[in-house]
This record gives structure tokens, sequence and C-alpha cells, in this order.
């Protein structure tokens, strides 16, 4: 995997003037949603929901707070079981976007069925190498292979645990 | 054309897991699958039914991404993300393994025997080919490290019947090799996938070499040797490789392996789309032109991504897959009436 792997929480902060967004509200529940009988579809929001608390490996904020993923940047297609989501690294040289990526998929193949389809990428013209992090986060040998990495992994949990 | 592909039966080969490969040996008895539990599993026939007839543990730390039989089918290699190759010998239903090849810094990708037997080779994250050879007393040493891609290597494959090696890597490219004076060489580069190439399969003949990519196209390349009467430059006496066909439109995702049945010439590709693909080849195409048609399509195949496709060696049409979903299948693949 392309670097980042030591920069967590030592030494100074690439960015150490964030951006601080309002985290959105909580979700109404439609009377669809509450009856039994009809099946949830999953949509932008469900998959928005799973991924705005995943912590920023640098800061101890969240990536919907850094403004790194937002709904409008999620696509889902529940019938095509495809889910796409653009993420927004918060300075073009951040060393921890493909870090950031991994986090995100992981939590999706944690969580969604496994008929799924994920496509995890960088939001187009925001950061330096989105061709060589896209193109890593698509490869899926490769993410299985980091997975594999217990320091890595350790990593990427500690982003995924809800923070104190 | 989804009658061309009937499922004969489905294995759990490596529950809660992924299934990444699956190899035959040479006389069509058994195959072997490797997955993401680390394990390899045997498979044999039991009447009607695919029984698992040895599992072998022991042998990796992490995934194992491929396997290979050896020409004489009594040896298997193992190749794994935790940088090892095992070699195993078969006696009878167990297999015991006689020797791990290290060396590679990191995830081996792929594993492959020589025709001759007495040549392996194997690939890695850490971008070089490794050529290995075996004498009589089961002694395995590398004769060569090439270094020719510049990315993640993810496949390699030995001619049919000469001593010309082919790997497929990260970095788009296709490489061929061959021996030279003692030393192993990079005689050729094929250039024309936008994407990783995620493997090869030569022709029965060995003079084509098909490539399947993440560009979601299958693309077929011809050898012309020295004064080939087509005109195609060649540098030197290194014979030279050209694109004759590329099968695009049909793969909605990447393609993760392509298999050439050497007893028939059809050739099948495993999507991460979930469905298998067969094609033919035209009969009365230009050989220098040739035209595929698509002569079966599975969609959901499997539950997930499909990660290989396999022709039995000896049994025509007998078609095994396997897939993230962690189970194995077999077909039988029927050349559709009228085509």
């Amino acid at each position: 995997m392309v670097g980042g792997g030591g920069g967590v929480g030592a030494g100074l902060l690439e960015n150490a003037n964030p951006l601080i967004y309002e985290r959105s509200g909580e979700r109404p529940v439609t009377a669809g949603e509450e009856d039994e009988q009809v099946p949830d579809s999953i949509d932008a929001r469900e998959i928005f929901d799973l991924i705005r608390s995943i912590n920023d490996p640098e800061h101890p904020l969240t990536l919907e707070e850094l403004n790194v993923v937002e709904q409008v940047r999620v696509q889902v297609s529940d019938p095509e079981s495809t889910v796409a989501v653009a993420f927004t690294p918060t300075i073009p040289h951040c060393s921890m976007a493909t870090l950031i990526g991994l986090s995100i998929k992981v939590k999706l193949l944690r969580s969604l069925p496994q008929r799924f389809k994920m496509d995890v990428h960088i939001t187009p013209g925001t950061h330096a190498s989105e061709h060589a992090v896209n193109k890593q986060l698509a490869d899926k040998e490769r993410v299985a292979a980091a997975l594999e990495n217990t320091h890595l992994l350790e990593v990427v949990n500690q982003c995924l645990s809800a923070r104190s | 054309m989804k009658d061309s592909l009937v499922l004969l039966g489905r294995v759990p080969a490596h529950p809660d897991s992924r299934c990444w490969f699956l190899a035959w040996n040479p006389t069509g008895t058994l195959l072997a699958s490797c997955g993401g539990d680390r394990r390899v599993r045997i498979w044999g026939t039991e009447g009607d039914s695919w029984i698992c007839k040895s599992v072998l543990s022991e042998g990796h730390q992490r995934t194992v991404r491929k396997v290979a039989w050896s020409p004489c089918g009594n040896y298997l290699a193992s190749a794994s993300f935790d940088a090892t190759t095992c070699i195993w010998k078969k006696n009878q239903d167990d297999f015991e393994c006689v020797t791990t090849l290290e060396g590679h810094e990191n995830e081996v990708k792929s594993v492959a025997w020589a025709p001759s037997g007495n040549l392996l080779a194997t690939c890695s994250r850490d971008k070089s080919v490794w050529v290995w050879e075996v004498d009589e007393e089961d002694e395995y040493e590398c004769v060569s490290v090439l270094n020719s891609h510049t990315q993640d290597v993810k496949h390699v494959v030995w001619h049919p019947s000469q001593e010309l090696l082919a790997s497929a890597s990260y970095d788009d490219t296709v490489k061929l090799y061959r021996e030279e004076e003692d030393d192993w060489v990079c005689c050729a580069t094929l250039e024309g996938h936008e994407s990783t190439v995620w493997s090869l399969a030569f022709d029965p003949s060995g003079q084509r070499l098909a490539s399947c990519s993440d560009d979601r196209t299958v693309r077929i390349w011809r050898q012309y040797l020295p004064d080939n009467e087509q005109g195609v430059a060649c540098s030197g006496s290194d014979p030279s490789w050209k694109c004759i066909c590329t099968l695009s439109g049909f793969h909605s995702r990447t393609i993760y392996d392509v298999a050439w049945c050497q007893l028939t010439g059809a050739l099948a590709t495993a999507c991460g789309d979930d469905a298998i693909r067969v094609f033919e080849e035209d009969p009365s195409s230009d050989p220098q032109q040739p035209t595929f048609s698509l002569t079966a399509h599975l969609p959901q195949a499997h539950s997930q991504d499909v990660n290989c496709v396999a022709w039995n060696p000896k049994e025509q049409g007998l078609l095994a897959s396997c897939s993230d979903d962690g189970e194995v299948a077999f077909w039988k693949y029927q050349r559709p009436e009228g085509i």
C-alpha cells in the first residue's frame, strides 16, 4: 500500500487547521420504514450513516465533520447492488488518503450484504495522486493482502471505532 | 445461451472465506482449490458428487492465492501472501510439504510449472518474477530474478511447449521471457490494456496468448517470427507479438481470469460481475484478425465475484469455477447449435 503507515498521531499534523463542518441531524422515520412487511431498500442516507462517524486518522474529528464524506457524494442502487462513495481528502497531498479510503471500504464490506459491489474513490480533482490511490482501492487483491497486515488492520480498526 | 452452460454441482470449498484459484491435475481426476482460509483442498469425484479428499492446512500463514500441479501430477505448488511458495508431494491421498521457497519480499501472487517439469516460475507484489530450477533430488534453486515490471506482478504462465514465460502486471502490461546464454531475459512487452492485467492463457498451439484485465477487455495476441509472411516487424531474432483481437463490451466489471480449453479452443472468463462467459472463434475468420463470438453467458454463476475458471484437461466441456463466496462450481459446457 502507498505510504502513510507510520504517520498516525506523531509529530506535526499535515493539516493543522482543518475546516470543520456541522453534522446533519438524525433522519426522520417514514411510515414505509416502520412497516415490517416492506423490506427496507438501502439508500444513500443509510450508506452515509455508516461512514459519517469514521474517525480521521490524524484529527479527533469524524470524516463528516471534516467534509471528507458527504451524503451527496454517495451513489447507491439497491436493485443493481452497487455503491459508489467519493471522498474528499482535506488537502491535495494528504498522505492519509489511501488509509481513509481503506477505512471507508472496510466499513462498507463489514456492514453491507455480500451482494454489493463497492467502489470507493477520491472526488475527482481533489488529490495529487488520485489515480494511484483509486487504483489501489479498486484492487481487491491488494486490499485483501493489506488487511492481513495486523498493524494496518489495527490502524483501520481505530478509525472505525466509536469515539469515547 | 444460458443453456450452453449447465450447473453440475457446487461445493462450499472455503467456507466463510473466498476461494481464489483452482487447478486440475494433468489427468483431470483431481481439482485443487485454495483460498483466504489459508488452506488448499483437493477434490475428487465419488459417484456423482465432488468430495474433499485432502486438506493441506499447515503450509501457509496467510491467504493461499494460487496453486499449480507439476506436469507429472505428483507435486503441487502453492503461492501465498505470506511471501512463500510451498511444494507439496503427493503420496496417494496425502500431501507432504517437501520444500518452502523463500525470497520474495512480500505476497507471492502466482506460481507455474514449465511443461518440462524442471522449471518453476513465481511472481510477487515486489514487482519481480523468479525462475527456479528443480533437479532429480527435488532440490530447488533460483536461477533468475527478473525485474522488468514496474508494479505488482499478478500472474505467470508458461508456454505449452516452449520454455517461454509470460507475466501479467498491475503496470498494465504483459511481458515475455526466455533463456538467453544462461540467463533469463525479457524478450517482449505487450502494451494495450488500460489497467491491471490479471491473468493469461496460451491457446493449445502456443501461437496465441489471451490476456484479461481490469479494463474489462480480453485481448488476443499473436506471435510473429522474424521473416514472417505478414510483414510484422521483429527486432533481431526475437519474435514480435501483436494484438490481433480485443473482446470489449461483454464484461461489466474486472475480468479476473481467462482459460483457454486445450481440447476445444473455447475461451472462458471469470468476471467481477458474478458471471461466467465462454467465447469461441468463428471458424471462417481470418487467423490474423480472428473474430470470437459469445457462446455462453451465465449471469449470477456465483453470488459474488468469479475469481477463476478452469477447463478439465481430459473431459471435454467440463469447467470448474470459484468465487469470493467461497464456493466451487462445476459446469458442463456445450457449444450451442447454429453458431
